[in-house]
């Protein structure tokens, strides 16, 4: 779309307005995701430019023993486990809903998409009265069910996506060589939609990693997780060692996108 | 032409036979399809459709009085609600009230008896204190300890708590309410509540996705338009933030639009404004966090439409002596409509059960109904009203959600 040689002035001056809009939309996207690392440096205890000097004392604090670091840990039991659970339900569904063609499909494929779509609010009440009656509030289990449910849709929808093109008849020809149905699986079907899976496991984690609402209704301060302590920690006493927390968060997020970008190249590249 | 086969034909298949082993074949193929959704299915039913079915089901749920007190419920349900009821009534009533006091009873019916007129729980408890083991006129015994008793309004009261279902919270969320002859009617004007939150969120929803949308398109199209490698390199920009927390997102802003915050600072340095702007903790912030939170959702689906689109429309309309602005106008735009739906419907559907980001970053005038149906839940236990609420939320977005599977996954429809 590059400006031909040709174009008049009003064209010329078309072109720099929408490129210059742009450009402010691009910085408006990633200025608060920048913004907020140089503040974590901070030896200073106020969020503001411009720091009084260079630290690495909050740093320090997140990863001493405290709420943070307890916080982090919970997190980083709840959503592995949630997301495995996710990609093993929502692999086995998308195969399932991929391999034929059965009555009320369309609204079972509703319904597994749905807790992507209900209000989180909704979710999280509804939760709550459920894990209470049934003695899972205040749990690990309940945490990591609710989250499952939560990032499942992501799994249905990404492995459903790489099986468009996956032939059926592959799971014949193994059959019919004689491999049982789970070697077919393993050796045949998850090796060409592996990144389907994968993809669909980053979402999940990634959902599982910034949960906020569910995890206030149904956690005690015990399961507290790392996006409720971030989000108490916004809300009463705004520290840079929020902005320390948040750095690690852009850094695993960066991870994410990259991972994410790679098994998008690789799947390219497959299809040809 | 016969098929039959010289050898008698014990051992080849007939046509019929045939055809039902296919038959057979494929309704094992489908059950075995079946058999793999069925987890997934069943753990969702489990703990998420039925967990927020019961949950809605406490918006017309009334049956807290025929739980604790079922007598004098049911006494009071054939009470034509004209004088006061008969001895019967009291003294079950008076039966039931003592009984109330243990296992959180009394709790339950005075917080549903609350509803109806806020001195009903003070009245209870009043009662419950100076109330006799024995009585030969519980009527009067009952009137002579408050005269309340003896007020044919504080039985249409509690009459009103008595059937098993109710419509009075599914009412009230949309300013509504039974008078006294039943008929439905507004609620007063001061006590108009829940309009202004449906309004506020419609116009906080509505308006980001707007907002989303008119930055979205043109970031959009250009990222569709530039050459692979760059758009790529920018594509970073908005996918960057689209993985970044919601939390990190919500707290930069708020370190940003502070008093002293950048924006802020860099207003004042440029010289445009004297003192700080309040930007944070009021609908602006609302705005700036959540436009900025939902834009990837909505540059993405429009990115993918148009980067399907071919150039050479709008190149031939240009050569046909087209206006450039025409020719994007009448020609570019139509074949975006998809793009374009699929965004702004996914943008205003998230937005409208937003929560933790205008709990941040707003005020109180800027929490949406999200936010009520978690205070009814957690601070006044109000369940059928936080139940109400959710329900329209709920029915809204799913409707909403109705419209957007139509629009999209029409095309993409599994196995189809």
């Amino acid at each position: 779309m590059a400006l031909p040689p040709y174009a008049s002035p009003v064209e010329r001056i078309w072109f720099w307005v929408f490129r210059s809009f742009c450009g402010l939309v691009l910085l408006f996207l990633i200025t608060p995701v920048l913004v907020i690392i140089p503040l974590s440096f901070s030896s200073g205890s106020f969020l503001t430019y411009p720091l009084p000097g260079l630290s690495l004392r909050w740093y320090q604090e997140i990863f001493s023993a405290g709420p943070w670091l307890d916080s982090l840990k919970n997190s980083l039991i709840v959503a592995p486990l949630a997301t495995l659970l996710a990609m093993a339900f929502g692999t086995l569904a998308a195969v399932g809903l991929n391999r034929a063609d059965f009555p009320g499909k369309g609204v079972i494929l509703a319904l597994l998409i749905s807790p992507m779509v209900v209000p989180l609010v909704i979710v999280a009440v509804g939760m709550y009265f459920f894990f209470a009656q049934v003695g899972l509030l205040n749990s690990y289990t309940g945490l990591v069910l609710a989250h499952t449910v939560l990032g499942v849709p992501f799994v249905v929808i990404t492995v459903n996506a790489t099986l468009q093109g996956f032939d059926f008849n592959q799971m014949r020809a193994g059959a019919s060589l004689g491999a049982s149905p789970m070697r077919v699986f393993f050796t045949v079907v998850l090796p060409q939609i592996v990144p389907g899976v994968v993809s669909g496991g980053l979402f999940a984690f990634a959902t599982s990693f910034d949960e906020v609402v569910v995890a206030l209704f149904i956690a005690s301060p015990t399961e507290r997780t790392l996006p409720i302590q971030m989000f108490s920690g916004i809300r009463e006493n705004i520290s840079p060692a929020i902005a320390a927390m948040a750095t690690i968060l852009i850094l695993l997020s960066t991870l994410l996108l990259v991972t994410m970008e790679l098994l998008r190249r690789r799947s390219e590249r497959l299809k040809g | 032409m016969t098929t039959t086969t010289l050898d008698g034909g014990a051992a080849a298949p007939s046509k019929s036979n045939l055809k039902s082993r296919l038959r057979r074949a494929e309704r094992l193929r489908k059950l075995k399809a079946v058999g793999l959704v069925a987890p997934l299915a069943l753990f969702l039913l489990v703990v998420f459709v039925v967990p927020i079915g019961n949950m809605l089901f406490n918006s017309v749920d009334n049956g807290s009085l025929r739980q604790v007190m079922p007598q004098t419920a049911a006494s009071l349900a054939q009470w034509d609600g004209e004088g006061l009821p008969d001895e019967a009534t009291f003294a079950a009533f008076a039966d039931e009230l003592r009984d109330s006091r243990s296992g959180g009873g009394l709790g339950s019916v005075g917080r549903r008896l609350n509803y109806e007129d806020s001195g009903y729980r003070g009245l209870l408890m009043r009662t419950l204190m100076a109330l006799p083991p024995q009585s030969d006129d519980w009527r009067e015994t009952l009137i002579d300890i408050d005269s309340a008793w003896g007020d044919t309004a504080t039985w249409r009261g509690i009459k009103a708590a008595a059937p098993p279902r109710t419509d009075r919270y599914l009412l009230a969320s949309l300013d509504l309410e039974r008078g006294a002859d039943g008929e439905v009617q507004r609620v007063d004007e001061e006590d108009r509540l829940y309009q202004a939150v449906f309004q506020r969120t419609l116009v906080i929803a509505g308006g980001v996705t707007l907002i989303c949308l008119a930055l979205g398109f043109p970031l959009a199209y250009l990222l569709a338009t530039l050459p692979a490698k760059t758009s790529n390199l920018l594509m970073i920009l908005v996918l960057l933030p689209f993985w970044t927390s919601l939390l990190v997102r919500t707290a930069a802003w708020i370190i940003l639009l502070q008093s002293n915050g950048l924006a802020n600072q860099t207003l004042m340095t440029l010289g445009l404004v004297e003192s700080p702007l309040q930007l944070v903790f009021n609908r602006t912030g609302v705005f700036f966090a959540m436009v900025h939170i939902l834009l990837p959702f909505m540059v993405l689906p429009l990115y993918s439409v148009m980067k399907g689109i071919s150039p050479s429309y709008q190149r031939a309309a240009v050569s046909l002596g087209a206006h450039p602005f025409a020719a994007f106008w009448q020609v570019y735009v139509p074949q975006t409509v998809s793009g374009i739906a699929a965004g702004t419907i996914l943008v205003f559907i998230m937005a409208l059960g937003y929560y933790i980001t205008p709990a941040l970053v707003g005020g109180p005038a800027d929490q949406m109904v999200s936010y009520y149906v978690a205070y009814y839940t957690n601070t006044t236990n109000n369940w059928g009203m936080a139940a109400a609420l959710g329900s329209i939320l709920l029915a809204v977005t799913l409707l909403l959600y109705l419209v957007y599977h139509r629009l999209v996954n029409r095309k993409q429809m599994i196995g189809s």
